[in-house]
């Protein structure tokens, strides 16, 4: 065997280029004749369209065209965009058109589009158009918005409830009322943003002797993007080819079928020449779909030793003006609650509301901190009713190993039972504890508040479905040239996508990892692709690279033994040549073997030869993996400011066996970072009249430098046994819990007051009203 | 639309160009001069992607005309090192797992360059606090801080490559 690929600490094949500033992001892309676009969005959050005057713009130098949704192909002109994914439960399944026609329904919506030689002049003549409205009155938030009688957010609907579903198991009636004690708790959540720092962008270029269109766009899903342009816009998929180069970020909200996505093309079809539009930060805050306000109303029932009995509740979800991704998110939030804990009983109402603010979609942890974040609140404050230690609560409720696979009760979002396939919980918890030293903590703690420093320690757990189906692909084809071509429809917005499926590829077939050249993101490359959501590369794209590997790996045998006249048990695969262990060890190398494999133009291959070394895999999971958690946070809290510093941060991880090291540790820190945003920055404001507040960096605060501390981090493996690689997901395990570990850290630092804390964001405003309202400063001032 | 000639060198190299001048700096290195490694993640001032050096000072590109460049030396990126090798600091971005996607990377590589300039032996606070003016949204900064202080450390060893910064 040549060298371990698999699970070495490889460093990433991706960063030369891109520390050179040799990346080729979207903007990046230069192609002769290009145009530029600049967008004409509704200021108004609701509003009938009343026309729209672009002489003015037209008259500019410089403009080629201002189209509007009449301008537009047949049938995007009129056609909502496609609803990726129904459920029986969305009982409003609205979409927006590419251009609005009628109405709009959020600031930022997207009128009419300006092309012209520059984005200067676009810009220009953008603000030239002239658009009537008539002003229609906005619902702002949701909890308004499901109670009749106020405004609706689509003139023609009579309510604003897109959805309401229930899901329950077990007599959770029963355990409320029976049980010794029941706590309920109101929260509130917010998550903000997927806040990419490369804005969306999107280049289309038709080349009209291939007839081809060519589009470049920063999504994390070329090939479903690929699929419903050309739905809109009546081409065969085959004449549309849909790249997704260097993507500097996704989070989530880059996994969207974008109207911009639809017209930007239909523009350079119109116009003739290629065009250009790349998002500013401000469109990117009133257009980019975020995630946003989670209203619960939930009860917890114990016994007296704080073990769980059931968990009843309600929850009120801002789906904002569409549902472009149905009700998935508010779905995996109420299938995520009940998590690492044995949860006899229990239901949960949701109610899906329509406002009139930009579409929410998954964000890096898609519902799952808000679930977790109930969950974690409910057992802090059973903990803190009880009198029992937090960790020790958790300690009582955890699934134990012995009882994997766990099945909860309940249908998960990929339609399968939710069973978690493995894991460890107590062991993860029980690490994370270790590394935190959570059992002196109390000590540290006191030593602080003798100083007059107010330090206290959060805990939380939590369960994330992961690599989600339906599949992803991957080709392996060895060249003449000796190099390994792979190709996936598996895409990177910075996971390492490339370095990992190179990994996976060299380590079956034994070549050499720089001699692997790798298309990602690319409709060309390969016929099928689904692309980045639901942390599903590593188990989706990974376990297809294995299974093409293998298969390779066997071509590459066969036609050594026969070209080195030994059986296929006696070759050896190393940096790209094939050895036999037999005689004087003859050789031959992969290039050559690629050769072989082309066979003689017309004589027969030998039986059992197909054309090539090439194997395509398709791997289709059966059901979700379910990766695992426990964070611990330790954080100092300035009572006068309600500044929030995070003094160590502590993450036991399960993501099954780790492909890389250094890349899993990177997505787990890059996780945290994450929910440390959401836990004390990260808030997309809105007025009363659904217009958006907090529409730059100086205005929405994401974490800096000296807001993250450098985790430190524990891997749990335990091994996934439904996939051939044993592997879960973990590009989100790190934003899930941590609103949740931070939020009661801060509220135990804050104990001597008697403060509780039931929201994220924990501003520091919120903070100080809340230590004001509890008289604090009454007694900080007085001591 | 008023135009206006304008002098730059970037990295090295010397530029004369007639340009709008509402042209950013930002817009002319990577439209005008196709030098397209600094990036523009807000045009705001605020996340630092488009951080350059100007006459040896980090400035931001978003927020400086073309035209006040004019007579000024910049560095970009891609002016780090020469083709085809790397400075210390940008392998130890790679050593040190310091980017994900690569986008805030070259404003992060250009303040930290004027850091450790003026800076060589930094504590790890120090080090946060320069970088408080460039934002990342993947790697959660812990990468970047150990790649700065790993560069730090193997410049004072006196272990750069010839001709990295």
């Amino acid at each position: 065997m040549g060298a371990r690929h698999f699970g070495a600490r490889v460093t990433r094949l991706e960063d030369p280029a891109l520390v050179a500033g040799h990346g080729r992001f979207v903007d990046d892309v230069k192609l002769p004749g290009l145009l530029h676009a600049c967008f004409v969005r509704s200021p108004h959050a609701h509003a009938k369209l009343r026309g729209c005057d672009a002489r003015t713009a037209l008259a500019m130098a410089g403009v080629h065209a201002v189209l509007t949704a009449d301008d537009l192909p047949e049938p995007m002109r009129a056609t909502p965009l496609p609803l990726l994914l129904p459920n029986p439960a969305l009982t409003v399944a609205r979409t927006q058109t590419a251009l609005a026609r009628d109405e709009v329904c959020y600031v930022g919506q997207a009128i009419a589009v300006v092309i012209a030689d520059t984005r200067y002049i676009a810009e220009d003549a953008a603000a030239a158009v002239i658009v009537n409205y008539d002003v229609l009155p906005a619902i702002a938030d949701c909890r308004a918005a499901a109670e009749e009688g106020g405004p609706s957010a689509h003139s023609d609907l009579k309510s604003n409830i897109a959805s309401t579903f229930t899901l329950t198991y077990g007599d959770v009636d029963a355990a409320l009322e029976s049980a010794d004690y029941v706590f309920h708790e109101a929260l509130w959540q917010h998550r903000g943003g997927g806040m990419a720092i490369e804005t969306r962008a999107v280049l289309a270029h038709h080349d009209p002797v291939s007839d081809l269109l060519t589009v470049w766009s920063g999504t994390q899903t070329p090939h479903i993007g690929r699929r419903m342009l050309a739905d809109l816009i009546g081409r065969d998929l085959e004449s549309i080819r849909m790249i997704a180069p260097d993507v500097g970020g996704g989070f989530g909200p880059k996994a969207i079928f974008y109207p911009e996505e639809a017209v930007i093309p239909a523009a350079a079809l119109k116009v003739g020449r290629p065009v250009k539009w790349v998002e500013d930060r401000r469109e990117h805050f009133l257009c980019a779909t975020q995630e946003r306000d989670q209203y619960w109303d939930v009860g917890i029932a114990v016994d007296k030793e704080g073990k769980i009995l059931g968990i009843r509740g309600r929850m009120v979800h801002d789906t904002g003006a569409y549902v472009p991704w149905g009700i998935v998110m508010p779905y995996i939030a109420a299938t995520t609650v009940p998590g690492p804990y044995v949860v006899p009983s229990y239901q949960l109402e949701t109610v899906v509301v329509l406002t009139n603010k930009v579409p929410t979609t998954p964000v890096r942890g898609a519902g799952r901190p808000q679930a977790v974040f109930c969950m974690e609140r409910l057992l802090d404050r059973v903990a803190h009713e009880l009198k029992i230690d937090r960790a020790e609560v958790r300690h009582r409720n955890l699934i134990q190993p012995e009882q994997m696979p766990y099945e909860v009760g309940l249908i998960f979002r990929d339609g399968k039972p939710l069973v978690y396939d493995s894991g460890d919980y107590p062991r993860g918890h029980h690490q994370a504890l270790m590394v935190a030293e959570y059992d002196d903590f109390r000590e540290r703690q006191k030593a602080a508040l003798a100083q007059g420093r107010f330090v206290g320690i959060g805990v939380a757990n939590y369960v994330e479905g992961t690599g989600l189906g339906p599949f992803e692909g991957v080709t392996v084809r060895v060249l003449p040239s000796g190099k390994v071509a792979v190709a996936t429809g598996a895409t990177s917005q910075g996971q390492g996508t490339r370095t990992t499926l190179t990994q996976i590829v060299a380590e079956q077939i034994g070549c050499r990892i720089e001699d692997v050249v790798m298309t990602i993101g690319d409709t060309a490359a390969i016929s099928q692709g689904v692309g980045a959501f639901a942390s599903r590369q590593a188990v989706n794209a990974g376990s297809s690279a294995h299974v093409a590997g293998v298969a390779v790996r066997k071509q590459l045998l066969a036609l050594a033994a026969r070209a080195l006249g030994v059986i296929d048990a006696d070759i050896d695969l190393e940096d790209g040549v094939a050895t036999s262990r037999r005689g004087n060890k003859p050789s031959i190398s992969f290039g050559d073997l690629a050769r072989l494999a082309q066979g003689i133009p017309g004589v027969s291959l030998p039986v059992g030869q197909s054309a090539g070394i090439e194997h395509t895999a398709y791997y289709t999971p059966t059901q979700a993996a379910y990766c695992s958690g426990t964070h611990v946070a330790e954080v100092q809290v300035d009572a006068m400011t309600g500044g929030v510093k995070i003094l160590r941060y502590t993450v036991a991880h399960d993501s099954g066996r780790v492909i890389n090291p250094l890349i899993v540790d990177g997505q787990v820190q890059g996780g945290v970072a994450h929910g440390i945003g959401n836990a004390l920055l990260e808030w997309m404001q809105y007025d009363d009249n659904a217009q958006p507040l907090t529409t730059s960096f100086a205005d929405y605060m994401l974490p800096m430098a000296t807001d993250v501390p450098t985790c430190a981090i524990a891997h749990v493996e335990t091994v996934n046994p439904l996939n051939p690689l044993g592997v879960k997901g973990a590009g989100e395990g790190g934003t899930i819990p941590a609103p949740a570990a931070i939020v009661a850290a801060i509220e135990d630092a804050l104990t001597p007051f008697g403060v509780h804390f039931a929201e994220t964001p924990l501003t520091p405003e919120r903070i100080v009203a809340t230590l004001r309202s509890a008289g604090a400063y009454d007694r900080l001032f007085a001591g | 639309m008023g135009r206006q000639a304008t002098r730059v060198t970037v990295n090295g190299k010397s530029y004369a160009r007639v340009v709008d001048a509402r042209l950013t700096l930002a817009d002319f290195l990577r439209h005008e001069l196709n030098l397209t490694g600094t990036h523009l993640g807000c045009e705001h001032g605020v996340c630092g992607a488009c951080t350059v050096l100007v006459d040896g000072r980090s400035a931001r590109a978003c927020l400086m005309f073309a035209v006040q460049a004019n007579g000024c030396e910049v560095t970009t990126v891609e002016g780090l090192a020469p083709e085809g090798q790397l400075s210390v600091l940008q392998q130890a971005f790679i050593d040190n797992h310091g980017l994900q996607c690569g986008f805030c990377t070259p404003g992060m590589l250009m303040t930290l360059t004027e850091f450790l300039r003026d800076t060589p032996n930094p504590s790890e606070d120090e080090v946060r606090e320069a970088l408080t003016g460039n934002l990342c949204r993947c790697t959660g900064y812990a990468g970047i801080v150990a790649a700065a202080l790993d560069a730090a450390q193997k410049l004072r060893a006196g272990a750069a490559k010839p001709g990295a910064s």
